[in-house]
Formats: structure tokens, sequence, C-alpha cells
């Protein structure tokens, strides 16, 4: 198991936003099935910590950043396509 | 019960765009704290004007400013305004900030998103720069990424309400069909339209081969503007609009100063010369020294030391100076001096409007008091007849406006020349002299001659005059009428050496009258002499023959007297 990679994400939402709330129980789920155990998510909410938006250069929301493992992927959307999610994730193998 | 207090009403107030023109055209600039749309196809100018106001904003109105660029790079947009001399550097980050938020092609997408983000994070900095101006410009490009029009619109009216909780003037750049929008053939963003309170479109279109901008105002919530099409330009400055005198814009100041014509007796006919800031136009069929009157005016604004400009659409500038010297008109020594400048508008190409806002920065920049447009009517080639008076009309306002004296000459052609006829850009209904030059063919001669049409607000002599060009210069004669034919010319000179003649003839003969008179008065005088010694000899004479006869008489009686006392015989009288 230990070739399986751990999954960091930073999940940028506005406040409680429909397409922010979706995104976030979107993500939520898809670990829950895909990632259990071996996911972190840091979620970051744009009108508390703007300066922290700007210096990642986030202009829409939700976005979903994959910071590990490389590369660095961003999805911006309230993540309904599932299959386009897991396919960026590189997460299609695994569910095979 | 409550009464509405009139105190929370608060008019309209307005945001100086500080664009030329465009501020006189909506009565004070883009109204504040609400949201502007400029629309406009490509290459239209939508960046150029947006950025504009954001710099006039920052640096003339203390009002700092945000450029959110989500199509063009904001290191390229910066880069392209160098070239209006607005001096970013100067002014950035602090007072104008760029914020690039084009979309990131390795972006993935995945369902609904929102602008929350940048929001967040503009509303951040614009807190930190007291920005009080924002441009969002190309906002299609990130609108076009949301999946469905209820999406556009709900983060368009997100932006709108963000903006106006802020009291930030915005203006919203989109990119638009040359069309207006129907009812038939909605704008993809046409609901924009109804959002905003105040739209600008602008067009770009060529006509017969010439590059022809417009600007119009299509709506402005709480404000009257000028809804005609106005031309712009895009110069050397940045954004310049076309405007037409404004009703209720306070009239240029008149004078009653006179400035020389360069021609004596024009001057004279012209009861002192131009006024000050008139606008005088000279007409002619060709070759009928339109230019040459025009130079003379020139060299007598230099030799008054005013500052003198030269627009020649004919010719270059060496060639005007070198066909005026050969009349007498030196103006080379002006030119080097710096107070004359000749400007070839041979090089100048585009619109009327092009060639009308290139005339005002060179008139600006030299602060010309004189200018010289030779032919004006060259401006009316390259536009419809319409739009060819309102180039007039604006060269005259301005002109007025600037206080500066202008000469305008007008080409007419051959065919027309001779019904006085008007050149296409209706040019003499707004000026305030009309000379007028002709030829007259008589006698295998062909004479010019020159005749005042109108001159407002001055007396003027209904004469008609013959030009003389000559090396000394231009001067004007009288015309001779002879048996109800006009003389002129080598005719005219017959006439005059004839009348010289019959003068002279006249003189001596006066002369020679007077002389025998003088004779002839002398020797009446001499006469009256003789005849007065000769009266008083006689007088002398009779005076003389009275005494002796008296003496005479006295020894007579005496004698006789003596006699009889001799004789003794009478007795003496007693008398």
């Amino acid at each position: 198991m230990s070739r399986r990679p751990v999954y960091k994400f930073r999940l940028f939402i506005a406040a409680d936003t429909l397409n922010s709330v979706q995104a976030s129980s979107n993500l939520n789920a898809l670990c829950k099935a895909h990632l259990a155990g071996r996911h972190e998510i840091e979620v970051i909410d744009v009108f508390k910590d703007p300066k922290r938006a700007l210096a990642e250069g986030i202009r829409m929301t939700p976005t979903l950043v994959k910071l590990e493992p490389g590369p660095v992927r961003r999805i911006v959307g309230s993540l309904t396509d599932v299959d386009r999610v897991m396919q960026m994730l590189g997460l299609n193998a695994d569910a095979a | 019960m409550k009464l509405a207090r009139s105190s929370t009403v608060v008019a309209l107030r307005k945001s100086p765009s500080g664009v030329l023109g465009f501020d006189e055209i909506t009565g004070g600039g883009l109204p504040r704290g609400r949201t502007t749309l400029l629309a406009g196809g490509p290459g239209c100018g939508k960046t150029i004007f947006a950025l504009q106001f954001l710099v006039n904003g920052a640096r003339d109105f203390a009002e700092p400013g945000i450029f959110v660029a989500f199509e063009e790079n904001s290191r390229r947009i910066a880069a392209n305004a160098e070239s209006f001399g607005w001096r970013l550097n100067q002014l950035r980050p602090k007072k104008l900030l760029f914020v690039d938020a084009q979309p990131n092609p390795e972006q993935v997408q995945s369902g609904d998103f929102d602008l929350c983000g940048m929001l967040a994070g503009l509303a951040h900095q614009a807190k930190q720069m007291k920005a009080r101006r924002i441009v969002f410009d190309a906002l299609d490009m990130v609108l076009s990424l949301l999946p469905d029009l209820a999406a556009r619109r709900r983060e368009v009216y997100r932006l709108h309400d963000w903006l106006m909780s802020r009291d930030l003037t915005c203006i919203f750049t989109l990119k638009a069909g040359a069309g207006e929008p129907t009812f038939t053939s909605p704008q993809p963003y046409g609901f924009m339209q109804f959002m905003v309170d105040c739209s600008v479109i602008l067009t770009h279109s060529v006509v017969l081969g010439i590059s022809q901008r417009n600007l119009r105002v299509q709506k402005y919530r709480g404000s009257s503007f000028d809804e005609n099409e106005s031309p712009f330009v895009i110069g050397d400055t940045g954004f310049n609009v076309a405007i037409s005198r404004i009703l209720g814009q306070a009239d240029a100041k008149v004078t009653r100063e006179r400035v020389s014509s360069g021609v004596n007796r024009l001057d004279t006919m012209l009861g002192g010369g131009f006024y000050r800031a008139a606008a005088v136009l000279i007409t002619g069929v060709p070759g009928t020294a339109k230019t040459t009157l025009s130079g003379a005016f020139a060299e007598a604004a230099c030799g008054r030391g005013e500052r003198t400009m030269i627009v020649s659409f004919d010719s270059d500038g060496s060639e005007v100076i070198r066909n005026l010297t050969s009349v007498g008109i030196q103006l080379e020594r002006y030119v080097k001096s710096g107070l004359l400048r000749l400007v070839s508008a041979r090089t100048i190409t585009g619109s009327a409007e092009a060639c009308l806002v290139r005339i005002k920065a060179l008139a600006k920049a030299h602060k010309a008091r004189c200018l010289v447009i030779d032919p004006v009517s060259a401006l009316a080639n390259s536009v419809s007849e319409v739009r060819a008076h309102g180039v007039a009309e604006r060269l005259i306002d301005w002109t007025k406006s600037e206080r500066i004296t202008l000469v305008c000459t007008s080409l007419l052609r051959e065919n027309e020349g001779q019904a006085v006829g008007d050149s296409a850009l209706h040019i003499s209904t707004l000026a305030d002299t009309w000379i007028h030059l002709n030829y007259l063919v008589q006698a295998v001669e062909r004479n010019l001659c020159m005749s005042i049409i109108k001159s407002r607000g001055t007396a003027h002599s209904n004469q008609v005059r013959e030009l003389i060009l000559s090396n000394d210069g231009v001067t004007l004669a009288d015309i001779f009428t002879a048996g109800g034919e006009v003389l002129m010319g080598t005719m005219r000179w017959e006439k005059e050496s004839a009348e010289r003649v019959a003068k002279e003839v006249a003189e001596v003969a006066g002369k020679l009258k007077l002389v025998t008179l003088d004779a002839q008065q002398a020797e009446l005088q001499v006469r009256m002499t003789a005849v007065q010694t000769e009266l008083v000899a006689k007088q002398v004479e009779k005076t003389l023959l009275a005494s002796t006869t008296a003496s005479r008489k006295a020894v007579t009686q005496r004698g006789s007297e003596r006699m009889r006392e001799l004789r003794g015989g009478d007795a003496p009288k007693h008398e």
C-alpha cells in the first residue's frame, strides 16, 4: 500500500455560496469513496483570507488545488462532473 | 407620518474622465459610484479609453484605480500605454494597480463557479489603496467560461452589487459586434446594457477607404447627454473625442482688437483689419493668389511677434517659403527664429477628424496665435458632406475658444467659381470675414480681382479691387470703369497714364494762365498808380488856380479903389 500516495488538497471557497458548498461536499464524497484515509484538505475562505487568495492568484471560486502528488493541478467549479475530476486527479486507474 | 427627507436623495455626481471631449458630451464624465458599459468591436479603443479613465483619475483627480485585465496581459497593456506618454510607472502600483485575471489555460473546469475569489482579492486591494475607480477589461472573456446565461447574469449582478456597495466608479468593457442590438438578434450580453447606468458604444468603420471612429453614448441614467455619434481619434496622447459646440457652453470672449491682414489697403477696406480670433475665409479658383494673401497675413502676424502656424495641404513648407519670397513675403527668418511653424499636411493622413486633431495638437504645441490652413477644403475630400460641415464647425469653434485668428483658404472648382459657390465645408456661413478672389479675362489679359463678400461686425468696402503681386509684395489697386467697361491690368495702366498726362497738361495750362493774370494785374496796378498821381497833380493845379484867381481879384479890386481914391471923384465905399 505504500505506493499509493497521500493526496493533499487546498480548496478555496467563498463563504457559504452555493457553488462553494457544492464543491466541498463533492470533494468530500469523492475522497471518501476513492481516497479514504489518504487525503488532506485545507479549506480557505477567500472572504476571510483575501491575501491568501491574491497570493495564489485565485480569481474564481470554488477552486480546488491538488498539491500532491505532483504535478500541481487546478480545477475550477463546483466539481459536479465527477469523471472529469477523477481524470484530472489521475484516479481513473485506481477506480478501475 | 414619516416624511421623506430630501437630504437622503443625492444628485448624481460625475467622475471626470479627463478624456478630451468626452466630459463635454456627458456633462462632466461618467456616473460616480456607478457602472458604465463600454462596448465595441475589436480595435475600437475600449482598453485605451478605460485605461485613460484610470490614469487621468489617478493623476489629476486623486482617485486611485484598479485595472483588471481579463484578456491582455497587463504588462503588454502597460507597454502599449507608454506610447501615449502616460508614464504609468509614476502611478504604479500605489495609484494604479494592474490585476491579471486571464483565465489560466491549464486550469480545468468542472461545474459552475463564481467570481467571489476575485472580488474578495479586489476588495482587499481596493481598501488598501483607497481605490475610487475600477475597470474590468474584456469581461466577456471570463463570462464566456460560465456554463449558461443564468450563471453569467448572476455573476454580472454579483459584480454590480459589489461595486455599488463600495461606491466604486466602474467601466466594464465588452466585445460587441458592429451592429446595434435588436429584439431579433440580441447581443449576448444585452442584459448588461439594461443593468448599467451608462452605456457607451464605440464603432470603427471604413468609409471610402478612410478609417472613421465614432463614439456614442447610448444611455446615461439621470443625466442629459449628447445623443449623436461623435467622431473620435486615438492620437498621440490617447483618446480624443471631437465635439461640436454644446448648448449652454460659454461663448468665446469677443474682442474689438484688430489684426492686420498684411495688406494695407485691405486693412483699410475692412475698417482696420480682421478682428482678433476671427475666422477668415479666402475663396477662389486655382491660381488666384489665395496662398499669397494668407502668406501676407502670416508675415504680418510674425512681424507683430505673434506665434503663427501655416498648415499647407498642397505643398511642402520649403516650397511655400520659396514661392512666397517671389512676391516679397519673407517668411524664412521667422521659421528660423521659431516664431513660424510650417506644417505640410500631406504627411497627415486619415479622416478629417484625424487631421483636425493633429492640427489642434500641433497648434497647441506651438502656442499659435494665428493659424493659416491652406486650403481648408482639403479636409472635405475625405468625408461626407455632413461630416465635413461638422469638421469646419469644430475647427472654428476651437480657434475662437483658443482666441486664435484663423485664415483659411478654400478652393472653388473652376466651373463653379463664377457663381461664388460655396465649398463642401459650408465654411462660408461660419466664417466672420469672407474674401473672394477671381479672374477677369479681358483684352488678352488675366487679372486678379478681390472683393470682400462679408465681414461681420465691421464696416467694409463694397469695392472690387485689383490684386497686384510684385517683388515688393501684395497691393491693391482701384479698378477703373469706363464706358460701362471694367479696366484692369494694362488697360487700367493705360487709363491711369492717360489720366496722368491729361492732369499734367492741365496743370501747366493753369500755371500759364496764372502768370498771364499776374502780369495783367501788375500792369493795371501800375496804371492805377499813374492815374492817381495825375489826379493829385490836377487837384494841386486846381487849388493853385483857385488861389491865383482870388489874389488877382483882390489885387484888381485894391487897384481900382486906389485909382478912385487918386481920382477922388467918388466917395470911398464902406463895405
